[in-house]
């Protein structure tokens, strides 16, 4: 992974995989390996670029060069001409049609479009407000096909081929997760959507159910056919009160037309949703945390095994979904699990909704396919650095994830490569950063935030993250020593080793990964006795000598 | 009114497929224009309140009624809040940003009495729909 | 399901909490199909109504469902969103998410405290403002972000501040 310096990106899409694109791929490998450029090239299937009509379509990165209606033949001059010799193939560059001039770079295509919208696909078309308007689009279909058509079986092996994977940062296969429900012998199981979004800087479950709420409803019903259960609880913030408002006013349409209650489409399957309200503790997004927040109790989170699977609210089988998870669900069903798992990465399928922030001109929510690289978010759709700074690192997965700096910026993103490179998916904020910022503070601003968030119940997690808080309080007000960054260190590891659940596991994550990227920094802290030190007054160090 | 089976679903469907075929295609859809005003919360903290009161105080003070104000989701342009989108029967719909209440006016004297778009307001729609 | 507790407990009225506000909190209690799993939701209640969650309400909810005063000051320790101390006449909240603090939320929130004298969740003197910091109220695009009641004052810079406070103290 470390050595490779090129990607050539292959789509597998719908559109390209029916113009042969599989055999493209398959000779790129053989020729690279041939070459032996095996180790150098990685060469990765990846979902639908937009741009069907030209397929297949391959793209090569970091070069960025775009190459359509690639034919299996032609694999042999991209790799021997471009990765071997560094010359564009010209004759497979994309043709402006108007100015009959080729275009070798996405960006400056006119009509390229990076982003595909499947959870976010009704937000800001449709009235929330109007379950007539869901319908018009399709809404509710979904569930009728499931229900009147599909077996409870056929269901859950339609969600497990589509290859979605749990939205809300875990990641977990959501099909499994439905069939370990399912197989459960109980009467009563409960299907609950986590809307407990806390993460700061994550706002897409918000802008979902402010957006589209029908989607969310159906798509529970649906996954409670699926696993068996009658009675379904929607968790969420109190801090979001539009979006429990819109739930609200959906609840009441969908049972007034009786897509919710008894015998929905006329079957004997019945099925009603109750709100539950979160009061503010990040910890009760933990699965076993927000089901005891839901039965009234402090939210602390409990040792699994057993899994809310087997034993959940109120020790009923209980499987809990988020919501974008669910936003995905009403097309899988309709359109089928190829279609969703022709998006996306090997192992990670369909697209991410992501909330850019920070220091980024377009500050927004995207939704773009697995696979597509971080540089693409932020320089091509979100417009890269405002003032003309330098880009410096960007952190996902709030406060469980690291930092990726420069150097990972071509890496496509996926659960899995997110992880190898010290961070993680998360719910999917992202926070970009430029050259005044400071890591060292940015990682006791997560910490912090851990600390006060810590739900008390484990040891390491209500000591440890109170520790590494007051250590990197030392290291930022200059008053640390070498040692205290070695003990700094020490303990991180032993926080993420020994906590109870995945919030202090991942807790010091962000230390983690700056000492890892920005260990210069933290060194500057201590030792550098030509600047005053102090919080905030550290200077980068490509700045130094000059005024800043 | 119960449903109860996919086809009555479908029936629901065919009967209010006319109240949002404009928004997608453009396509003519009878003789009503839409605005889309993005009302979540990061719209209306950036204003689309007032945008949307403005819109429909002009409109009532000009007895215009073949307009429909409609307010939507987030279109997850926040850099760019408050959104609107104008959609006239038989033309491409039209994404704007940071429309204030100043703007209202504009919008409906030079956009949809005039024809004209106001090019320096519109926001390229970078996605697809799935 | 369990039934609703029936328990008939006297009320701590005093002048600040007065017996109209105990008897809407006991209807809706009464009212509940059933008080199991339920506190959180009493508890939201009795915030609205109360306006913050004194040592007497929680005492009295507890007796109300039969459950001992710790569980119940347990919960209401546990989570952010209640608050055991009277509120200002405004809530002064600044956004400390991500996307606020590397836009400078830090810097407004110490000028914020610096100009009203007070920490984080206290009550200014005048009893105008309480000032809190939040987590993302998710209008990143606005960042930073206060919001003072409903109203939302998005790209704070700290010159104003002063503006800010004077909107409100006149």
């Amino acid at each position: 992974m470390a050595s490779t310096r090129t990607n050539i990106m292959v789509c597998c899409g719908t559109g390209c995989l029916a113009s042969e694109s599989e055999k493209v791929l398959k000779n790129l490998e053989v020729i690279a390996k041939a070459r032996g450029y095996a180790e150098e090239v990685q060469i990765i299937k990846t979902g639908c670029f937009g741009f069907c009509e030209q397929g297949p379509i391959v793209k090569v990165e970091p070069d960025n060069v775009f190459y359509v209606r690639v034919s299996p033949k032609d694999a042999k001059d991209i790799i021997d001409e471009h990765i071997i010799k560094g010359r564009k193939v010209e004759r497979l560059l994309y043709m402006e049609p108007n100015e009959n001039e080729r275009i070798k770079k996405q960006e400056d295509m006119p009509f390229y479009k990076k982003q595909l919208r499947v959870a976010l696909k009704n937000c800001g078309l449709i009235n929330p407000e109007d379950v007539y308007e869901y319908i018009a689009l399709g809404g509710y279909e979904a569930l009728g096909k499931a229900i009147t058509k599909m077996t409870r079986d056929q269901v859950i092996d339609t969600v497990k081929r589509s290859g979605l994977r749990g939205r809300g940062g875990g990641g977990f296969p959501t099909g499994l997760k439905w069939e370990i429900t399912k197989k459960q012998e109980s009467d009563v199981k409960f299907m609950i959507c986590n809307a407990d979004e806390g993460d700061p800087g994550a706002f897409m479950d918000r802008s979902i159910l402010e957006g589209d709420p029908h989607s969310v409803l159906e798509a529970m019903a649906i996954g409670a056919y699926a696993i068996g259960a009658d009675k379904g609880i929607i968790y969420i913030r109190a801090e979001y009160p539009l979006a429990i408002a819109r739930l609200n006013t959906a609840l009441k349409q969908a049972r007034e037309l009786g897509l919710l209650g008894k015998n929905i489409f006329g079957t004997d399957f019945s099925f009603d949703i109750n709100l539950k309200y979160g009061a503010g503790a990040f910890v009760c997004g933990e699965e076993t945390a927000l089901i005891n927040s839901c039965e009234g109790k402090r939210g602390e989170p409990n040792f699994k095994p057993p899994y809310p699977a087997e034993e959940g609210y109120w020790g009923h089988p209980t499987c809990v979904n988020n919501v974008e998870t669910f936003a995905n669900i009403p097309s899988i069903i309709m359109k089928g699990a190829d279609w969703f798992a022709a998006m996306g990465t090997e192992r990670s399928k369909g697209t991410k909704v992501f909330a850019l922030a920070g220091k980024i001109n377009n500050v927004g929510l995207v939704e773009v396919p697995m696979g597509i690289t971080l540089r693409e978010i932020i320089f091509d759709i979100g417009g890269g650095i405002p003032k003309g700074k330098k880009f410096k690192a960007v952190q996902t997965g709030g406060p469980s994830g690291g930092v990726i700096t420069e150097e990972g910026l071509d890496t496509p993103i996926d659960y899995d490569s997110l992880i190898e490179r010290g961070s993680m998916m998360g719910s999917g904020g992202m926070i970009v950063m430029d050259e005044d910022d400071n890591m060292v503070n940015i990682a006791k601003f997560y910490l912090e935030f851990t600390m006060d968030e810590a739900c008390g119940r484990c040891g390491p997690g209500r000591i440890g993250t109170k520790r590494l808080f007051e250590m990197l309080h030392k290291i930022s007000s200059g008053k640390a020593t070498m040692a205290d960054l070695d003990a700094l260190k020490q303990l991180a590891y032993m926080v993420k080793d020994s906590s109870l659940c995945g919030l202090c596991q991942t807790a010091p994550n962000p230390v983690i990964s700056t000492m890892k990227h920005f260990w210069d920094e933290y060194v500057a802290l201590v030792k550098d006795e030509d600047h005053p030190q102090g919080e905030g007054r550290y200077v980068p160090k490509n700045k130094i000598g000059m005024k800043s | 009114m119960k449903i109860k089976s996919l086809d009555e679903l479908r029936k629901i469907r065919e009967e209010h497929s006319n109240q949002v075929r404009l928004r997608e295609y453009g396509e003519m859809a009878g003789d009503k224009i839409e605005i889309l005003i993005g009302m979540a919360t990061c719209g209306i903290s950036s204003g689309a309140r007032e945008t949307l009161n403005a819109f429909v105080n002009a409109l009532s003070s000009e007895d215009i009624d073949n307009i429909k104000v409609v307010p939507v989701g987030c279109i997850g342009y926040c850099h760019s809040e408050p959104t609107v989108q104008v959609n006239i029967p038989g033309q491409k719909p039209v994404l704007y940003g940071n429309v204030k209440e100043n703007k209202v006016r504009d919008i409906i004297e030079k956009h949809i009495k005039g024809g004209k778009p106001i090019e320096n307001l519109i926001l390229h729609v970078d996605f697809e729909r799935a | 399901m369990t039934k609703p507790q029936t328990i008939s407990v006297t009320k701590p009225v005093s002048e600040d909490l007065p017996e109209e506000k105990f008897n809407e909190l006991e209807s809706f209690i009464d009212h509940l199909e059933t008080t199991k799993g339920a506190l959180i939701e009493i508890l939201h209640k009795a915030q609205d109504i109360f306006g913050y969650l004194p040592r007497d309400v929680q005492l009295y909810i507890a007796r109300k469902l039969g459950i001992p005063g710790a569980e119940v000051f347990g919960v209401v320790s546990f989570y952010s969103y209640f608050t055991t101390k009277p509120r200002g006449k405004h809530t002064l909240s600044i956004c400390m998410g991500t996307a606020c603090f590397v836009r400078g939320a830090d810097k407004v929130i110490e000028k914020f405290k610096e100009k009203l004298g007070v920490e984080s969740n206290e009550i200014t003197e005048d009893g105008l403002f309480t000032l809190r910091d939040v987590r993302c109220i998710g209008a990143c695009g606005l960042a930073p972000v206060v919001t003072v009641g409903d109203k939302v004052y998005g790209r704070v810079k700290e010159e104003d501040i002063d503006e800010i406070i004077k909107a409100y103290r006149g």
